[in-house]
């Protein structure tokens, strides 16, 4: 059977909806009723970021609902638990995001065959090495079906765009800006960049992310890409709530 | 000056690929790429150009002033029974040995075009002597510190803050070090143009471990120089370390690395003891891991979440430890050992009425563990006395009160 995620990019080019969230939160058995109130909602892909205690590469927001998720009990082997049973409703792609560590831990090939076993469709980890998953790890990925969506920024040169482009499958994941999760960077000043990308007609569809949080940057985003990435905005919007799947359906209502 | 010989192919330095061994890399995300490997593609050659290694080599003599003296410990030698050296980083500007690598970093980020200098600290030394060689060469600095470290390293904050730096505190995780670091590197990822990161220890992504681990190896050149001069030997029989990240060991075992017959000792931090959960005695509790970009052993739940360490010296206070250092564990090159927090106050107490020095509280960790060095009476031992214990008057007071008073 062919990938969740090439499914969707088969029949849908522009406006992809993408959610992030920390798995885990805000509290631990949360995980699938966000997802469920994703899907319902339709939000096209969901990204489940898989907690760490050192998220270099994130801002508070995110950072914190990490150290909440992980103070939850949260952990690889537990989200895997809680995934068992999650295709029975759940038929949107699914990703899981997180740092190299806690998968180097649970060991690559483990990690892989589990995801496989309960149905997750892609990875993100940003501080896996290209070099390194191409030498160590990438037949693993394809044995199990699974893809690997690498990240590209506005310093990234062409050539090493292309080379990211030939190992990512799904997607590739375009950073708006150079910046951490959630800083309100002005996406006016890249256009050049998106237009760049857009020129290097990647083999991948593009969907670009960091920083887009309401309806005019998911918009601006989508004018330039096959569609977008919302993370801090949405923790933001579910971190407080007392009515979970009416926050969520409000989120995506508001941009959609 | 060394600094820039080809270590290649050696067993215990860098391969061309950032690794010691099964440790090292840089596993940075896509956002952090470009620096790093900005860094990765010219730092040899930097540290190659005669021009730069003159500059270096005159602000250390004429700046820090180097080279730092090698100082027969009688007393201390008495009591040990062994021929002991202090190697003065304490005596350097600012106070330790930090500064070696600072007055290397910023020659390197000027070459390179930078204009604003971020840094981590835990002690507050790397910080001072960021902040200082930033005013000498008046470049912007920010310095991220620990919100506990802030607290127990007060006069460095100070010193910090005097030569115009802006001290961010981190208020994540445990607040020391580590998070600091974090911070740090968030910056970095911030801005990625106009800002070089004066990492101050051999840690984080390739190539700041041999970078570092160069611009401090210049303890090492003095110390076969010296030696050789007071004993007619160039090779001691052991170098002694105190280990955070690895900084002062990494420059005081580098010219020894690949001298069988020098024995290397390192000393990590044992909090109130390894087994206490309140420890940062890393090769004792580690397990592989990434953490700062670096694949290394590193103290971590069985979940792969990072833990928090404790050491009463900021400067130790770290769950990591650089990868040469973790390379060296592994291949039995080094021996580890370990002080807790009351063994480095004893010393720290014993240096100062034995040889009229107050040393760091870091250093004092390498002074704890003479006592359990089989020494033979005419070893030559080398100690790194990494830096001066100004900062921790507050701590020896406080824990000291009635040997003090
Ligand atoms: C005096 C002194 N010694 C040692 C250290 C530990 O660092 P490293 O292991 O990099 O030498 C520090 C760090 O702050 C320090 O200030």
């Amino acid at each position: 059977m062919s990938n969740r995620i090439d499914q969707l990019f088969a029949s849908k080019k522009t406006g992809i909806l993408n959610i992030y969230c920390t798995a885990g939160f805000p509290e631990l058995n949360d995980t699938l009723p966000v997802m469920t109130a994703l899907q319902q909602n339709g939000a096209d892909l969901i990204e489940l970021g898989m907690p760490f205690s050192d998220p270099l590469a994130d801002g508070p927001v995110i950072q914190e609902s990490s150290t909440r998720a992980i103070k939850n009990g949260m952990s690889v082997r537990k989200l895997f638990e809680q995934l068992k049973d999650f295709r029975l409703n759940i038929h949107v792609p699914v990703i899981l995001m997180g740092y190299l560590n806690p998968v180097l831990l649970y060991g690559i090939e483990n990690f892989c065959k589990k995801c496989a076993e309960v149905g997750v469709d892609g990875v993100i980890l940003p501080d896996l090495p290209m070099d390194e998953y191409e030498s160590d790890y990438k037949a693993i990925f394809e044995q199990y079906g699974l893809h690997l969506i690498f990240l590209v920024t506005p310093e990234t040169s062409d050539e090493r765009i292309r080379k990211i482009d030939s190992l990512s499958k799904g997607f590739v994941y375009a950073v708006s800006s150079s910046s951490t999760t959630g800083k309100d960077k002005d996406m006016g000043n890249q256009q050049a960049y998106f237009e760049k990308l857009k020129q290097l007609q990647l083999k991948n569809p593009v969907l670009i992310g960091f920083g887009i949080k309401d309806k005019a940057t998911f918009d601006a985003a989508c004018a330039y890409s096959n569609g977008a990435i919302i993370g801090t905005a949405f923790i933001r919007a579910i971190e407080n709530t007392t009515n979970l799947p009416a926050a969520i359906k409000d989120f995506i209502a508001g941009v959609k | 000056m060394k600094i820039a010989e080809n270590t290649f192919g050696s067993k215990y330095h860098v391969d061309e690929k950032g690794f010691y061994g099964r440790f090292g890399g840089a596993y940075v995300p896509e956002m952090l790429y470009p620096n790093v490997k900005e860094l990765q593609d010219n730092y040899l050659k930097i540290l190659r150009d005669p021009a730069f290694q003159q500059e270096f080599e005159q602000l250390l003599r004429d700046y820090v002033g180097r080279p730092s003296p090698l100082y027969l410990a009688k007393r201390l030698s008495e009591k040990y029974k062994a021929n002991i050296y202090l190697k003065r980083e304490d005596l350097n500007h600012t106070g330790a040995h930090k500064i070696n690598n600072t007055v290397g970093q910023i020659l390197l980020a000027q070459r390179l075009g930078k204009t604003r200098i971020i840094a981590e600290t835990g002690a507050g030394q790397h910080g001072v002597a960021t902040a200082t060689v930033c005013a000498l060469m008046n470049m912007e600095c920010v310095i991220y510190m620990g919100s506990v470290d802030i607290q127990r390293q007060a006069p460095n904050v100070a010193r910090m803050k005097m030569l115009g730096a802006t001290v961010v505190a981190a208020t994540s995780g445990s607040q020391t070090l580590k998070d600091a670091t974090n911070e740090a590197i968030r910056d970095w990822i911030n801005n990625p143009v106009n800002t070089h990161y004066i990492l101050g220890t051999a840690a984080g992504p390739h190539p700041y471990p041999d970078m570092v681990s160069r611009f401090q190896s210049v303890i090492s050149e003095e110390i076969k120089v010296q030696l050789l001069e007071k004993t007619g030997k160039a090779n001691p029989d052991y170098v002694v370390a105190c280990i955070g990240g690895g900084s002062n060991a990494a420059g005081a075992y580098y010219h020894f690395l690949n001298e069988p017959d020098v024995k290397l000792v390192a000393v990590e931090a044992g909090g109130k003891g390894v087994n206490s959960g309140f420890s940062a005695a890393t090769t004792q509790l580690g397990k592989l891991g990434i953490i700062h970009a670096s694949k290394t052993l590193l103290m971590q739940t069985e979940d792969g979440q990072i833990t928090e360490p404790h050491s009463i010296s900021a400067g130790l206070d770290y769950p990591g430890i650089g990868p040469l250092h973790a390379h060296l564990y592994e291949t039995g090159r080094a021996t580890f050992l370990n002080a807790t927090d009351d063994e480095a106050l004893q010393a720290a107490y014993e240096l100062t009425r034995l040889e009229g020095i107050i040393p760091a509280l870091e250093s004092s960790h390498a002074l704890a563990k003479l006592g359990q060095i089989p020494f033979k009476p005419n070893d030559v031992v080398v100690l790194c006395l990494s830096g001066r214990g100004d900062k921790d008057m507050e701590t020896y007071i406080r824990n000291l009160p009635n040997k003090i008073s």
